[in-house]
């Protein structure tokens, strides 16, 4: 069988052939995928408050509150983590976008007191092997247990007190500003004070 | 020609990273560590053999004026469902790879095979011709990694072989120091295949 020959017609139509077929395999396969995708979405989420407020004993999904702040008023999404129906903390989903290499996502965990109980990346495009330091303990426990109203969380470039990865300043900088910016959301909402 | 011999022009006499330096933009961008290479190779191996398929049994219908938006067509949409399955079924993968696999799309050596073998051969030495390059261009990818991550990170495949805090070439993880790694890595692997010849 020999090639069809270059003119309009056969072009258009061996386009809009595999197109529509391309079209049609991809919105199955969004339909097959999108289930299992959420699911895999909100497990994520589920482990990181679970990782960042160990105790909680209600499932935080269902106790969600909004919390405007920063420059542009965005809202940070905070989950109120509870053990036998006592409010023990809040984790704070935050974000900056002075990152190496932009935005960068995390969860935080605060005690009902305002303390850092433990941070979890949820997305991030650092350098591997430098900037993706500050996922690991021996980084991030410079801000467990901290108070940010009484620990200045900023590197110590910058005054703080939190050494900043070796070869990764910025990250570390980026870091300490999106904690920086969930406690002053809850500070901010007032949301520390009602317990 | 043989179909072991097909096979294995792709891992070295036209090796696609140190040979032919096809596909550079993910060899040098995503190579900072050799689990990084090792994904990313693979990922591109499916596809590559994947659109090798679809170009080769489709080749006679094909007429040549639209052949390489075609090609472009089937290369997209195999990369797109690579990253739905792998987002909804193996997550963790996912979260490893997920900003390198659409840059597969404009890896240049998906879419050279598709030109240059699968649209001229049949399908049994299309998907020999996908796999071999795709092994050549996985061991390519995981060898450069490893040499990045054991000078900047001091560790393979996350594994630390120097102690916490030592110092180690950060050069080597950024940009820079995957251009040189891979002009040095080139000409060792040049060298050693024609002295193999000799």
């Amino acid at each position: 069988m020999s090639k069809p020959k270059s003119t309009l017609i056969n072009m258009v139509l061996v386009l809009l052939a595999i197109t529509a077929v391309s079209g049609f395999s991809l919105g199955y396969i969004n339909e097959w995928t999108k289930g299992p995708k959420e699911a895999t979405r909100l497990a994520r989420k589920l482990a990181a408050i679970k990782s960042v407020l160990p105790e909680i004993t209600n499932n935080p999904a269902e106790e969600l509150i909004l919390l405007p702040t920063g420059p542009d008023q965005d809202s940070l999404e905070c989950y109120v983590g509870k053990k036998d129906g006592a409010t023990v903390g809040y984790a704070v989903s935050t974000y900056t976008k002075k990152g190496f290499s932009g935005l960068i996502r995390i969860m935080v965990g605060f005690t009902a007191e305002g303390n850092i109980v433990n941070t979890v990346v949820l997305e991030h495009k650092e350098t591997p092997g430098l900037g993706t330091k500050m996922k690991e303990s021996k980084y991030k426990t410079q801000y467990h247990d901290k108070n940010p109203a009484t620990f200045d969380i900023k590197v110590t470039k910058d005054g703080g007190e939190i050494d900043a990865i070796t070869g990764a300043t910025i990250t570390s900088r980026a870091f300490s500003e999106a904690v920086q910016l969930a406690y002053d959301a809850l500070v901010e909402n007032k949301v520390l004070s009602q317990n | 020609m043989t179909q072991w011999k097909n096979f294995v022009k792709g891992i070295v006499s036209e090796n696609p990273v140190f040979v032919m330096l096809l596909g550079m933009c993910p060899v040098l961008g995503v190579t900072s560590t050799a689990m990084n290479g090792l994904g990313m190779g693979v990922a591109t191996m499916f596809v590559l053999v994947m659109s090798n398929i679809v170009v080769s049994s489709i080749k006679t219908l094909v007429p040549d004026k639209v052949r390489i938006p075609t090609f472009i067509v089937i290369i997209a949409t195999f990369v797109t469902i690579v990253e739905m399955v792998l987002e909804a079924f193996l997550p963790s993968l996912y979260e490893q790879l997920g900003i390198f696999i659409p840059l597969i799309v404009v890896n240049c050596l998906i879419l050279g095979r598709a030109e240059a073998f699968a649209s001229k051969n049949n399908l049994v030495s299309s998907v020999v011709d996908g796999l071999g390059m795709g092994v050549g261009f996985t061991l390519a990818l995981t060898a450069l990694g490893a040499v990045r991550e054991m000078l900047g990170n001091g560790s393979i495949f996350d594994i630390a072989f120097v102690p916490e805090g030592a110092s180690t070439f950060i050069l080597f993880i950024l940009p820079p120091g995957a251009f040189i790694t891979l002009a040095f890595l080139a000409a060792l692997f040049n060298r050693m295949t024609r002295a193999a010849q000799n």
